[in-house]
C-alpha cells in the first residue's frame, strides 16, 4: 500500500505535489503565513486568532504565500544527532544536515529551514540567493512526512533573474 | 537612587557532573550563603527559588523544595521560572519583596542537575510549542542557533574561528583560578581547533557544556545590613527583566522565523542591547563606569556579541576588543573573570545567581587570584529562552 504524504505540520506550506526537491511542480510550492487585515503585519509560522503587533487590535488574519526566493542570512549544520522529537534511526550512522536562515525581502523577515539534501555549508555564503522547494523530513510505515527545503538558486536561473 | 538592596551573603556548590539531586546542590549553596551572611536559616523571612524540573512530577519546583530541605520554618515562599533568566528573576522577586517591606532578609537559591548532551523539550506531541517545533521540524539544537550567529559574525565583521577560540582560551585561564568552576585547566587555541565541529563553525570547545551546580544569595535592605554591622555592603542597584519589542528581528532560540518588519519598522534598539540599557538606566551608570562584566557565553562567538550589546565597544568590534586584551584578567574591563559558562557549564536556574556571586566577590575584593583590582561596579547579563531579558548591576 502506498504511503500517504502528509505535511509535518498542517497549514505551513502548499503545492509541490509529489515532488521532492526541485522536481516538476516545485515552482508552485510556497510557505504559507498569515497577514493581519487591519495593519498588514505578516506572520510565519501562521497566527490565526489575534494580531501580535502590540499597536493593533486586529483579529482577521488571511493566509498569504511567502516569497519563494530570498537570500542567505546565515547557515550552520548539525554534526551530532539531535534529540527527539527530531526523528532519526539510531541504528543508522548520523548524516549531518544543513540549516539555512533565509532573509525574505518583501516580508522583511528571516525564515529558518533545512537545506535540500546534498547542500553543505561549503555550498553556501551569506547573501547568496536561495529558493524554497518541497522536501521530505522522514518516513514511517504509513506516512511520508513532507516539509520545506532551502536550496541555492541554480546558476542558470540566477542569470535569467 | 535609594532602591538598592544589599548582598549579605553568597554561596555556591562546585559545578560539575556529580550525579546527585538539585536539592542537595541548592541546600549546600544556601547554607554557604547563610554562613557567609552570618545568619541562621531561621532568620530568613522569605525564600525565592529559581525553578528546575523535578523528576516524576509534571511541573517546575524550587522555593518550597529548598525550604523543606533546610527545615520548614514558615518563611514566605516564591518560585520563578524564566529559563536561563530564572536566577535573575528570582533576584528581582527577592528585591521587590525587600523594597516593598514584605521581608527584611531573603534567601535566593538556584540549582540544577542538567541532562547530558543537548537540551531537549519535554516529551509528548506539542505542535503549539515553538521549542518542540524547532526540534521536530528542523532538528535545530541550541548550538545550531549559536552556529548561525557565529557564521553571521564571520560574514559581517570578519570574525575568525581563531577569534572564537581566543574567548575560550581567555575564559579557561580565568576559570582555572576559580575553585567552584567545573573545568579548571587552561585551554590552548590548538586544543579548541582540534575539538570536533558541533555546529559549523563552532567546535565542541566553543560551546558550553551542561552541568550540575548551584548558587545562592542572601539579600536584605541597607538598614538590616547596618544592624548586622555591615556598613558598606555590595549593593544590587538594578535588575533588568525586559522583554523584546515588536517586531523582534533577531532570529533567536527557539523561533523558526523572526517577526516581519514589513508593517511596523524595527525598534531602534534590538532585544539584547535593550537588556543592558534598561539596567544602565535604572542604575544610573553606563559601560564606562564598569570594572567588570559577567556575560552568558553559551558560545565563544556569543561572548563577542555581548561586548557590543553591553556597549563595551561599537558593533562589529567585539573581536578587536578581545584581541587587544581588554576583556582578559588584567585588561581594562575583564569579562567573565569567573571563567564564565566556558568553565562552569550550564546549570540553568543557578547561572544568573552565580554571576551575581562573582560580582559580589569581586566587589568585596575576595576573588583571590582572579581579583579585578579596585572593582567598584559590575554587570551580569544573560537572556532566557522565550523572551526573558536579564541583567543585574552591582556596586560597592
Amino acid at each position: 500500500m502506498a504511503r500517504t504524504r502528509r505535511p509535518v505540520v498542517p497549514g505551513w506550506f502548499t503545492g509541490g505535489g509529489d515532488t521532492d526537491g526541485g522536481g516538476p511542480g516545485a515552482e508552485n510550492f510556497r510557505l504559507l503565513g498569515t497577514r493581519c487585515g487591519a495593519c498588514g503585519a505578516v506572520f510565519f509560522p501562521r497566527v490565526d486568532s489575534f494580531c501580535r503587533n502590540p499597536g493593533c487590535a486586529g483579529t482577521e488574519l488571511m493566509e498569504v504565500p511567502l516569497s519563494r526566493r530570498g537570500t542567505v542570512w546565515s547557515y550552520t549544520d548539525g554534526r551530532y544527532r539531535p534529540p527527539p522529537p527530531y526523528v532519526s534511526d539510531p541504528e543508522v550512522p548520523w548524516q549531518p544536515y544543513t540549516l539555512v536562515a533565509v532573509e525574505l525581502a518583501a516580508e522583511r523577515m528571516v525564515v529558518l529551514g533545512q537545506a535540500a539534501p546534498g547542500v553543505t555549508v561549503a555550498d553556501l555564503r551569506v547573501g547568496m540567493p536561495v529558493e524554497v522547494v518541497p522536501g521530505v523530513l522522514g518516513e514511517d510505515a504509513e506516512t511520508v512526512w513532507t516539509t520545506w527545503w532551502w536550496r541555492p538558486v541554480p546558476q542558470d536561473d540566477r542569470r535569467r533573474a | 537612587m535609594t532602591a538598592d538592596v544589599a548582598v549579605l551573603g553568597t554561596g555556591m556548590h562546585a559545578w560539575g557532573k556529580w550525579g546527585r539531586s538539585f536539592v542537595e546542590y541548592g541546600t549546600v549553596a544556601a547554607r554557604a550563603a547563610l554562613a557567609d551572611a552570618g545568619l541562621e536559616w531561621g532568620d530568613v523571612q522569605s525564600v525565592v527559588g529559581a525553578d528546575t524540573v523535578r523528576g516524576g512530577y509534571p511541573g517546575y519546583v524550587a522555593g518550597a523544595t529548598f525550604a523543606r530541605a533546610l527545615g520548614w520554618q514558615g518563611a514566605r515562599v516564591t518560585s520563578v521560572y524564566a529559563a536561563c533568566a530564572s536566577g535573575a528573576q528570582a533576584i528581582a522577586a527577592a528585591r521587590a519583596q525587600i523594597l516593598a517591606g514584605l521581608a527584611d532578609v531573603v534567601l535566593v537559591v538556584g540549582a540544577d542537575a542538567a541532562p547530558k548532551g543537548f537540551f531537549a523539550p519535554a516529551g509528548g506531541d506539542r505542535p503549539d510549542d515553538p521549542d518542540w517545533l524547532r526540534f521536530r521540524l528542523l532538528g535545530a539544537t541550541n548550538p545550531a542557533y549559536f552556529g548561525l550567529y557565529a557564521r553571521r559574525r564571520m560574514a559581517l565583521y570578519g570574525d575568525t574561528a581563531e577569534d572564537f577560540a581566543r574567548v575560550k582560551v581567555k575564559n579557561a585561564a580565568a576559570g582555572a583560578l576559580n575553585p567552584y568552576a567545573r573545568y579548571r585547566k587552561p585551554v590552548t587555541a590548538a586544543e579548541v581547533a582540534a575539538s570536533p565541529v558541533v555546529a559549523d563553525p563552532l567546535r565542541l570547545l566553543d560551546i558550553c557544556a551542561t552541568s550540575d551546580g548551584a548558587a545562592a544569595l542572601v539579600l536584605c535592605g541597607p538598614e538590616y545590613a547596618r544592624r548586622r554591622g555591615v556598613a558598606d555592603p555590595v549593593r544590587i542597584r538594578a535588575v533588568s527583566t525586559v522583554t523584546p519589542r515588536y517586531p523582534r528581528t533577531d532570529l533567536d532560540l527557539p523561533d523558526i522565523a523572526t517577526d516581519s518588519a514589513a508593517a511596523v519598522p524595527e525598534p531602534p534598539v534590538a532585544f539584547r542591547p535593550s537588556i543592558a540599557r534598561a539596567a544602565y538606566e535604572e542604575a544610573g551608570l553606563g559601560p564606562d563606569d564598569l570594572s567588570l562584566a559577567e556575560v552568558y557565553d553559551l558560545s565563544t562567538a556569543l561572548e563577542l556579541q555581548w561586548y557590543e550589546d553591553l556597549g563595551l565597544c561599537a558593533e562589529g568590534e567585539g573581536a578587536k576588543l578581545l584581541r587587544d586584551g581588554a576583556t582578559a584578567l588584567g585588561g581594562r574591563l575583564p569579562v567573565n573573570p569567573s571563567g564564565g559558562l566556558a568553565s562552569f557549564g550550564e546549570a540553568v536556574p543557578a547561572q544568573a545567581i552565580a554571576q551575581v556571586c562573582e560580582l559580589t566577590r569581586q566587589l568585596r575584593g575576595q576573588a583571590g587570584a582572579r581579583q579585578v583590582p579596585g572593582a567598584r561596579a559590575g554587570i551580569a547579563v544573560n537572556q532566557g529562552l522565550f523572551g526573558h531579558g536579564s541583567a543585574v548591576v552591582a556596586v560597592r
